[in-house]
């Protein structure tokens, strides 16, 4: 019986200390992978903010406002103006045509029909 | 240890008396004896053959383990932690109201040389000043050779320049990583940034510091390591900041002005949309502070703020604003405004040797800008309350801006408040101020008589301000700042629809020498608008401005600073998404209802 045990125990600890050597590895394994990560993070925080200078630097109000005289005859864009605020009643909203009730329910019918033909289909051996 | 003898006498008699040997029992106990001597010998020598083991067993020990970490550990090199190096590079973004950058930061890079690690000093230098034309390849040649360990040789470098000293090849060249304060805006907003520099720097890093302006200003909380990663917004609107500067630039053009300010100001919070200072300068490459000379010429002076200037009749409104509070005057009370009035060895007459009088009401005092009514009204309020109302309104005190130009210009204030200081006081002379200073005071007329903190930051602390006028009286001010505009020195700024209200002011502009300058001005529009409901006040200033187009040179304010502020106010109303007021919405909804589109 007492030898059974040892060897039990042995065979306990081997696989511990196997367990414990593939952890050690694993874990610097990650903590390699958390640096370049970091360092990844890092280069692409940079990155971004070179973009985002860029963006404002190309969108600075006196390039805008070159663009715009050079590109006059396509866009034909002004400063804004006080003119150009409108009043809701102007606008032409859209209306729906006058029908009366019986069109309508045809309408719907041949909506119906148009729209659910599988279902209708289906029972049909 | 009690010691047997080898030949007790009791044994010895008995071993004769058997007829043994004696010298038996001698021996016998003998060896005895050398057996317990034996023993404790052995066990000595048994625990020292032990700690001796126990020594070389530790010694040999701490060899296995030194060297099993050796082989187990993982070979890292030594790093340097950005926090070690003691200078932190970060600095906060800097946003307009909507978040549009104003300030930002870029990497970039620093050279500098190890000139005992050059290969070839002679072509190095030859080859640097190919690159920068502002180096000297003797200058360089000699600074390499004299044999000094290390040199800086540029703060920043462009992508190009790098890659042309990275051509080079020379192993004495260096590059340290620079983070760069950056304004993609250039010019615009200039005064309010102000700058930044390298401060402390070293090898890895070097310290980004204000230097005047807003980066200043809020230096500390900018560098500050826990919120760096948190833009700091201004009260800014890029969009609006432009469209003044442009205005105000082809103003100032148009009528040959030497320095033009604006300042508009949103009259519930104080905040300031928008601040211009011309001439300006690109806070990228900041210049140099003029010494000597007057700063008020140099670029970085910031007109709006820094400038004190005697602000003219824009005051005027002050002292009736007060009269009205006071209950001493209605809008439709006559004043004495017969001129010249004399009073004491003074003259004080009017624009142009005018008389308005003898009668005029307090509406019209305004719109014409009588300054002999405004007189006789401020000598009825007195010089004391006058002060204290100035005082209350700010305008005898720092501005609270968080520039830190601000923290430095106190506005021009007689010393001694006599009566006739209350006379001209009340039509602003003899007491000078910033733009800035008549934008918050303005605002808190047109806001229904509450005081207003200007603050340049979009997120600063809104505090319960004390009242300073009533709603009546203020309301009451309005309108008479309103007809200066439909009736009065302004009718150039009534831009269709948005109810411009505003006081025109003409300064003589002091000289050093003494006395004032015959023909030169400063020139100042303070307005507010929509008058039924003001939202936004906008002050004008320009220094030395004069109207060319008539037969002789103008230079009041009503054709100089008036059509200016007109001007932006038609750019900037709608970009401020003001619609334009009620005359015309009325009209369109008349219209709407006459033509019977509205109920569809």
């Amino acid at each position: 019986m007492r030898p059974l045990l040892y060897l039990l125990t042995f065979c306990c600890v081997m696989a511990l200390a196997f367990w414990a050597y593939r952890e050690n590895y694993a874990t610097q394994h990650g903590m390699k992978e958390v640096n370049v990560l970091r360092a990844d993070i890092a280069h692409l925080r940079e990155s971004i903010s070179v973009q985002k200078a860029e963006w404002a630097y190309l969108n600075r109000p006196a390039r805008l406002r070159d663009l715009t005289a050079l590109n006059f005859d396509r866009l034909q864009l002004l400063p804004m103006n006080p003119d150009q605020f409108g009043d809701l009643a102007r606008v032409a909203l859209y209306q729906a045509p006058p029908s009366d009730m019986s069109q309508m329910t045809v309408d719907m019918i041949e909506l119906q029909t148009l729209t659910a033909p599988t279902e209708v289909g289906a029972p049909k051996p | 240890m009690i010691r047997t003898p080898l030949r007790p006498l009791a044994q010895i008699l008995l071993a004769r008396q058997a007829g043994q040997n004696p010298d038996m029992i001698e021996r016998d106990n003998l060896a005895k004896r050398h057996d317990i001597m034996r023993e404790s010998t052995k066990g000595r020598s048994q625990l020292r053959l032990a700690v001796l083991a126990l020594a070389f067993f530790a010694a040999f020990a701490t060899i296995v383990v030194r060297m099993g970490m050796l082989a187990a550990s993982e070979p890292v090199e030594p790093r340097l932690a950005g926090a070690e190096s003691g200078i932190s590079a970060g600095r906060a973004d800097l946003t307009d109201r909507n978040g549009r950058m104003l300030a930002t930061n870029m990497v970039t890079h620093a050279l500098y040389a190890h000139p005992k690690d050059m290969i070839d000093p002679v072509r190095v230098a030859k080859e640097l000043a190919l690159i920068f034309s502002d180096f000297k390849v003797a200058d360089l040649e000699r600074r390499f050779t004299d044999g000094r360990n290390f040199l800086w040789l540029r703060k920043v470098l462009s992508p190009e320049q790098m890659q042309a000293v990275h051509d080079i090849g020379d192993p004495g060249l260096l590059f340290g990583p620079r983070e760069m304060r950056l304004y993609p805006n250039g010019r615009l907003a200039a005064h309010i940034l102000g700058g930044a520099s390298f401060g402390q720097e070293g090898v890895n890093a070097a310290q980004v510091i204000g230097m005047a302006g807003l980066e200043y200003a809020l230096d500390s909380s900018l560098r500050d390591p826990s919120l760096s990663n948190q833009p700091v917004a201004l009260s800014i609107d890029l969009t609006v900041q432009d469209a003044v500067a442009e205005v105000l630039a082809s103003g100032m053009t148009m009528l040959d002005a030497k320095g033009a300010a604006a300042v508009l100001m949103d009259v519930d919070t104080g905040e300031v949309i928008s601040l211009v200072s011309l001439p300006d300068f690109d806070p990228n490459d900041r210049p140099r502070p003029i010494l000597g000379n007057d700063p008020a010429l140099s670029p970085l002076f910031n007109r709006a703020v820094q400038g004190v200037y005697e602000l003219g009749s824009t005051f005027k409104i002050f002292a009736v604003a007060q009269a009205l509070e006071l209950g001493l005057v209605t809008p439709d009370t006559m004043v004495d405004a017969d001129a010249p009035m004399t009073w004491g060895r003074f003259r004080i007459s009017e624009y142009e040797g005018k008389n308005y009088g003898p009668l005029l009401s307090v509406a019209d005092v305004i719109a014409k800008s009588s300054n002999v009514g405004t007189a006789h009204i401020a000598l009825e309020i007195g010089a004391e309350r006058q002060k204290a109302f100035l005082q209350s309104l700010g305008l005898l005190d720092l501005s609270p801006v968080e520039l830190s130009e601000a923290r430095g210009t106190y506005p021009l204030v007689p010393k001694n408040w006599s009566e006739i200081t209350t006379i001209t006081a009340s039509y602003g002379h003899g007491i000078a101020t910033s733009p800035l200073h008549l934008a918050a005071a303005y605002s808190t007329i047109a806001n229904g008589g509450i005081l207003v903190r200007p603050s340049l930051l979009r997120d600063h602390p809104l505090e319960n301000m004390p009242r300073i006028l009533s709603e009546k009286s203020a309301a009451q001010a309005v309108g008479m700042l309103r007809g200066v505009v439909t009736r009065g020195t302004a009718t150039f700024a009534d831009v269709d629809g948005y109810q411009v209200a505003g006081k025109t002011g003409t300064a003589d502009k002091p000289n050093p020498q003494g006395g004032y300058y015959k023909n030169r001005v400063i020139n100042t529009f303070a307005s507010l608008f929509p008058a039924s409901n003001p939202k936004y006040v906008l002050i004008v200033t320009l220094d030395e401005p004069v109207d060319n187009t008539g037969p002789k040179p103008r230079r009041t304010a009503g054709y100089t600073a008036v059509p200016v502020a007109g001007e932006i106010i038609r750019r900037v109303a709608p970009l401020l998404g003001l619609r334009p007021g009620l005359d015309l919405a009325q009209e369109t909804v008349v219209k709407a209802v006459i033509s019977g589109s509205i109920n569809q």
